[in-house]
């Protein structure tokens, strides 16, 4: 069933292009992936499964209009659409990247950008999405629902946009595929059996989006991040699901395969200067994977990278991470200098207290390595992360401080 | 039948010492029974559903004119929630039966903490035929 998935944006770029209505033909494609779901594994598959799919997917559609009482408006649609119509648009044409860009419009929330991209591009059922958010199916029919009443205001062409603005569609695309990516690594804990790992979803996505375009190092640089860091996910927690940090990390359990493809894409990423920000979080992650420990990290040229990266972004949240690079070559008390300016931006960020809390202990100050351990636990939306917070606080208060 | 079991932030009966203050290996014995204990329910069928809450809390009061929104309650407060479980369960007996089990969750040194557990029916809808 992964070919059907795969041949989702196909089918529905060719509905897209052929009746200009992509609210309904998305409605229709995804009845359509149901029913094949539902009948090949019984009946076999199709000599062309493409050519099956807009077939069923067509008369779907065809019956929603017949049903529909604002039939008119349809049609009217239909005549509208034809004027945006460019020539042979049938085919040919590489339709996931052009559902990407609408799907991600910058004016959708990610919080409904995010579940109609995997739905119309990455062909995976409404029950799938909501049970990867763990929220009822309903109410996820209807987030994806609303998301399409939006775009349907908008009313655009359905082709890539150029010029200016074509360079601001990607950045948002770039952006909900990045988001996406941070959500599966997030709910990947207490994953059970089943629901769609999203961090591997994001991935694919992402390569598909690579393969529609023939230079982006942008997008090279987001591949190269994404696997690198999902390359880690087996040495990332216990059995039982507790967080095991970086520096604890088994580095043998890391994946080889992953970080030598991420590799390839990060390389790729840092051809074209000036280098990007998801290019330089590939290359950060890059210098982790190459090296054998975490004692023997290329720390300087890590917290170079972090203080590019800063500049290029401004955001707050990337000096934490370069403290903690600084305060790998020359000691804790440059690393917490580095926090000082962060109170203002970033108040009780449950990241800043951690950081803070690992600087003091590394420096021996038993006391504030506690109440920052405590503080942070206090202030993570995460339960996985609240448990290794507060067993950090009870190390700390029970053995003292690990410097 | 639904139930919710509740835990709440305040001292359990074993112990009123907040889990920060614990050693290490004992916190992670307790969250090793509570997980546990969700596998468990799960595989039986049971488990609707399990969160934490967190201990920051706002509380909103609006009498129509503006909301006010304050602080609290603190986590000293036995009201403030901490986490539940939601069950699905054939009786009464089976939800308290769950109920025990969590209660006794290990504490320092493996001693059973005695936390106290809200148990509430999950009121439904009526039946077809009631209504």
């Amino acid at each position: 069933m992964k070919q059907l998935r795969e041949l989702a944006p196909q089918v529905l770029g060719v509905l897209v292009r052929r009746y200009g209505d992509f609210g309904g033909a998305e409605d229709a494609v995804q009845e359509a992936l149901v029913a094949a779901a539902m009948t090949w594994p019984e009946q076999g598959e199709p000599d062309d499964p493409r050519a099956w799919l807009i077939r069923v997917a067509s008369r779907r559609l065809a019956n929603q209009y017949r049903a529909d009482a604002a039939r008119r408006r349809r049609e009217e649609l239909a005549a509208s659409w034809s004027m945006h119509r460019p020539p042979d648009a049938e085919l040919g044409t590489d339709d996931t990247l052009v559902l990407m860009v609408l799907c991600c419009h910058p004016s959708l929330r990610p919080g409904a950008a995010i579940p109609l991209t995997l739905r119309a591009v990455g062909g995976l059922t409404t029950r799938e999405i909501a049970s990867a958010f763990l929220v009822p199916e309903a109410t996820m029919a209807q987030r994806i629902s609303r998301a399409k009443a939006k775009l349907r205001e908008f009313d655009e062409p359905f082709r890539l946009p150029t010029g200016e603005d074509s360079a601001r569609r990607m950045r948002s695309v770039l952006h909900v595929l990045y988001l996406l990516f941070n959500e599966g690594y997030a709910t990947s804990a207490g994953a059970e059996l089943g629901r769609p790992n999203l961090a591997v979803e994001a991935i694919r996505l992402t390569r598909m989006l690579l393969e529609s375009l023939s230079d982006e190092a942008e997008v090279e640089g987001l591949l190269g991040l994404m696997m690198l860091s999902e390359a880690r996910r087996p040495a990332r927690t216990t059995p039982d699901g507790a967080l095991v940090p970086l520096a604890e990390q088994d580095r043998s359990r890391w994946n080889r395969d992953l970080i030598n493809d991420g590799l390839v894409h990060a390389t790729a990423a840092l051809r074209h200067a000036p280098t990007g920000e998801y290019g330089l979080q590939a290359a950060i992650n890059a210098l982790h994977a190459e090296a054998p420990s975490h004692q023997a990290t290329r720390w300087a040229d890590i917290a170079t990278l972090y203080e590019r990266l800063e500049r290029l972004t401004g955001n707050p949240v990337v000096r934490l991470n370069r403290a903690v690079a600084v305060a790998m070559v020359e000691g804790p008390a440059a690393g917490l200098a580095l926090l000082a300016e962060l109170e203002r931006p970033l108040g009780d960020h449950h990241r800043l207290a951690a950081v803070r809390a690992h600087l003091h202990e590394r420096a021996g100050d038993r006391d504030a390595a506690i109440e920052g351990y405590r503080a942070a636990a206090s202030h993570t939306g995460n339960l996985r992360e609240r448990e290794y917070l507060l067993t950090q606080a009870a190390r700390v208060a029970t053995y003292g401080c690990r410097m | 039948m639904r139930f919710m079991l509740l835990q709440h932030y305040a001292p359990a009966e074993n112990c009123g010492v907040p889990m920060h203050e614990w050693r290490p290996e004992d916190i992670r014995a307790h969250i090793a029974f509570q997980q546990a204990l969700n596998a468990e329910l799960l595989a039986s069928g049971e488990l609707v559903d399990a969160q934490g809450l967190s201990d920051q809390a706002k509380t909103v009061t609006n009498t129509g004119t503006a909301p006010v929104i304050t602080d609290g309650p603190f986590p000293e407060s036995k009201e403030l929630l901490a986490g539940y479980r939601l069950v699905d369960v054939e009786s009464l007996e089976r939800a308290l039966n769950i109920a025990a089990r969590a209660s006794a969750a290990p504490g320092p040194n493996g001693v059973p903490i005695g936390d106290h557990i809200e148990v509430r029916q999950v009121m439904g809808a009526p039946l077809p035929e009631e209504v």
